[in-house]
């Protein structure tokens, strides 16, 4: 039996309040974005056909398209990813390996403000 | 980590190097993390120990990998569970039926090796998933459409294999296919088909090659690994349109299904739909008992005409030339008047090629051969996941009904399973007969998955007593179901081992799956 996926989340959130960041490049932020429309768009990409972000909607997370989100963290997107949450499975390194993976999360933080990255 | 059985842990460990060997080292997964990907996100065992879990997976980038994996694995009777994209989520994702099992993954093997636009038809890797064709497609600006099945990341190989179906004319995925490239369990290659003769310009035009025709046996099978896979595919048509058939009374289902066989087995109706018992699908009556399991006939009648519903609905979709396709409609309307206080509706109607513009306004697009996930969202935004069951019943209003009974009857006397959405939707998704899906949750819960597995395994009994079996099913059901296809003592299970001992007499090959096991497995598993 291992931690549960949920356990594993709660306590990734509280693990990540000091890691520091090494600022992404833009090359990897483009190529974060590539992987991102392949890979997450489809769940978490604006408009109702998205089943990630109606959950996140539902559950009153603001907002609700993560791409538009400033306060996700590179190892919380990372557990998301290899762990799963509610009904969002995990994926392999065949479909993402942790090179795309560092990339995603690159993409995804670009706009956060320097508190919400610490 | 778990081994296989019977396998030791130095043979294990050689056999790990020789992997690395054929397919370099970071195609090899064995830590805990990396293994742990393999694992079912949907599985019913959730923090049980009857969780199967992988000892390993190994990813090879094309056929002569997968060959020498064969070999390496035969050599030290390790078992492989091949996966295309392994995303076969609610029948048992990536994970193996048997735990110590090796992953044999697919998903690198992702090319696109033709599409042809004027036979209309592609060959394509076990990688290759229903989005990575269609954006090929759209970037081609090729006349062809895909058939997605309802989650759009899953393989074309895969889902044909497992029997998967759609939405447009192409909807049987395993009967749209074309010709196989299979690695059998001694590291052979064979092509069906056409594919038998070398040089072949027809490999994908002409299913049956000469003498016996073997792909059937391919499916839902664990006799070889399919590497290669022709599908036809849809010319784009010219436009769609929907209309909506409804009818008052619940005896009306005699007649409608008997005239939408009608059409259907005549090809007027070409595409997937499904019965609705109207009330049922209502949200905001889910708390009202009159339309639920219990209600009355009289009630749930009388409730379908105040809110000007039909107590039974059906939309029929129709694909081809737009004149055509009216006059399809107006023909399906003139067939369905024979039934006293039928109502129509026109639906939606499009002509394509649509621009992303359109396409952005459409709520669900896979019946347009457009992939999608929108189908995740059907167990609320708090679903841990779900499994169906999904039997065959007869197109006709009499098992409808009986069904739709004996199966209300079932959850009344045990139960609805935790979470279970109400409905009881009743699709085409194939040929000349209904199939039923019913969503089963799956719950981080030892206790409520323990409850929903006695509930599933009593349904496949209760299916069985009324000669209804399962189209396909989850892992963690495949003896079960095996099991109620019994005729003459087992007689097609005994047949299905017999091929198994002759084409993989070392049993590597996905043991357990469709409850065939190897030889040597067979009696530990009975």
């Amino acid at each position: 039996m291992t931690i549960s996926r949920a356990l594993f989340l709660v306590a990734l959130g509280m693990a990540l309040g000091t890691q520091a960041l090494a600022a992404p490049n833009e090359s990897q932020i483009e190529r974060g974005h590539h992987v991102y429309q392949k890979w997450c768009y489809p769940c978490h990409g604006p408009g109702t056909d998205k089943p990630g972000t109606n959950a996140m909607a539902a559950q009153g997370l603001k907002p609700a398209v993560l791409e538009e989100r400033t306060d996700l963290t590179p190892a919380a997107i990372k557990g998301y990813v290899r762990h799963g949450i509610y009904f969002m499975p995990t994926f392999r390194k065949t479909e993402i390996s942790d090179a795309d993976l560092d990339a995603i999360a690159a993409y995804l933080t670009r706009s956060n403000k320097p508190a919400a990255t610490k | 980590m778990q081994l296989p059985p019977g396998v030791t842990s130095k043979d294990f460990s050689a056999a790990l190097e020789q992997f690395a060997n054929a397919v370099g080292k970071d195609w090899v997964f064995s830590s805990e993390a990396d293994v742990n990907l393999y694992r079912d996100s949907y599985t019913p065992f959730w923090h049980e120990e009857k969780e199967p879990i992988p000892s390993a997976a190994v990813a090879p980038d094309n056929v002569e990998q997968v060959q020498q994996v064969v070999r390496i694995a035969s050599q030290y009777k390790i078992p492989l569970w091949p996966i295309s994209t392994g995303k076969n989520l609610g029948y048992g994702g990536a994970a193996p039926r048997m735990s110590g099992t090796v992953v044999l993954d697919l998903k690198r093997m992702n090319r696109v090796l033709e599409v042809n636009e004027k036979n209309h038809y592609a060959l394509v890797e076990p990688g290759v998933s229903y989005f990575d064709l269609y954006h090929y497609i759209r970037e081609r600006n090729l006349k062809v459409w895909i058939d997605p099945p309802d989650p759009g990341w899953g393989s074309l190989v895969g889902n044909a294999l497992e029997r998967g179906g759609g939405y447009t004319p192409m909807r049987d995925h395993f009967d749209a296919h074309c010709g196989m490239e299979i690695v059998m369990a001694d590291g052979e290659v064979v092509r069906t088909g056409m594919g038998a003769l070398p040089n072949s310009q027809t490999w994908q035009q002409y299913k049956y090659g000469f003498g016996p025709y073997l792909d059937g046996i391919f499916s839902q099978s664990n006799f070889g690994i399919v590497t290669k896979m022709g599908f036809w595919l849809y010319p784009e048509p010219e436009a769609y349109l929907s209309g909506t058939v409804s009818v008052p009374l619940r005896d009306d289902i005699h007649k409608m299904v008997e005239v939408f066989a009608y059409l259907a087995n005549s090809g007027i109706v070409r595409g997937t739909t499904s019965v609705l018992k109207t009330s049922s699908f209502l949200q905001s009556d889910r708390g009202d008992t009159t339309v639920g399991l219990g209600g009355s006939t009289k009630s749930m009648e009388q409730y379908a005409a105040q809110k000007d519903l039909g107590y039974w609905s059906i939309d029929l979709p129709f694909y081809g030339a737009a004149n055509v396709i009216a006059a399809e409609w107006e023909y399906a309307k003139e067939k369905f008047s024979v039934i006293p206080g039928v109502k129509f509706r026109d639906g939606v109607s499009y002509r394509f090629p649509l621009d992303p513009q359109q396409l952005a306004k459409i709520a669900n697009p896979v019946p347009l051969g457009v992939p999608s996930l929108t189908t995740f969202s059907i167990g609320g935004p708090r679903s841990q996941g779900h499994i169906w069951f999904s039997p065959i019943i007869p197109m006709t209003g009499e098992a409808v009904l009986q069904a739709q009974d004996v199966f209300e009857q079932a959850y009344r006397d045990m139960g609805s399973p935790s979470a279970a959405p109400p409905g009881f939707p009743i699709w085409s998704f194939f040929s000349r007969a209904f199939v039923i899906i019913y969503f089963m949750p799956i719950e981080h819960d030892v206790e409520k998955n323990r409850r929903n597995r006695e509930i599933f395994r009593q349904l496949i009994k209760i299916a069985a007593q009324h000669g209804w079996g399962e189209y396909r099913t989850h892992t963690a059901y495949m003896d079960d179901i095996m099991n109620a296809y019994s005729f003459n003592n087992h007689a097609l299970l005994r047949l299905d081992e017999t091929l198994k001992d002759a084409l993989d007499p070392n049993g590597i090959l996905a043991p357990g799956k469709s409850g065939v096991w190897p030889k040597r497995m067979r009696k530990a598993n009975a």
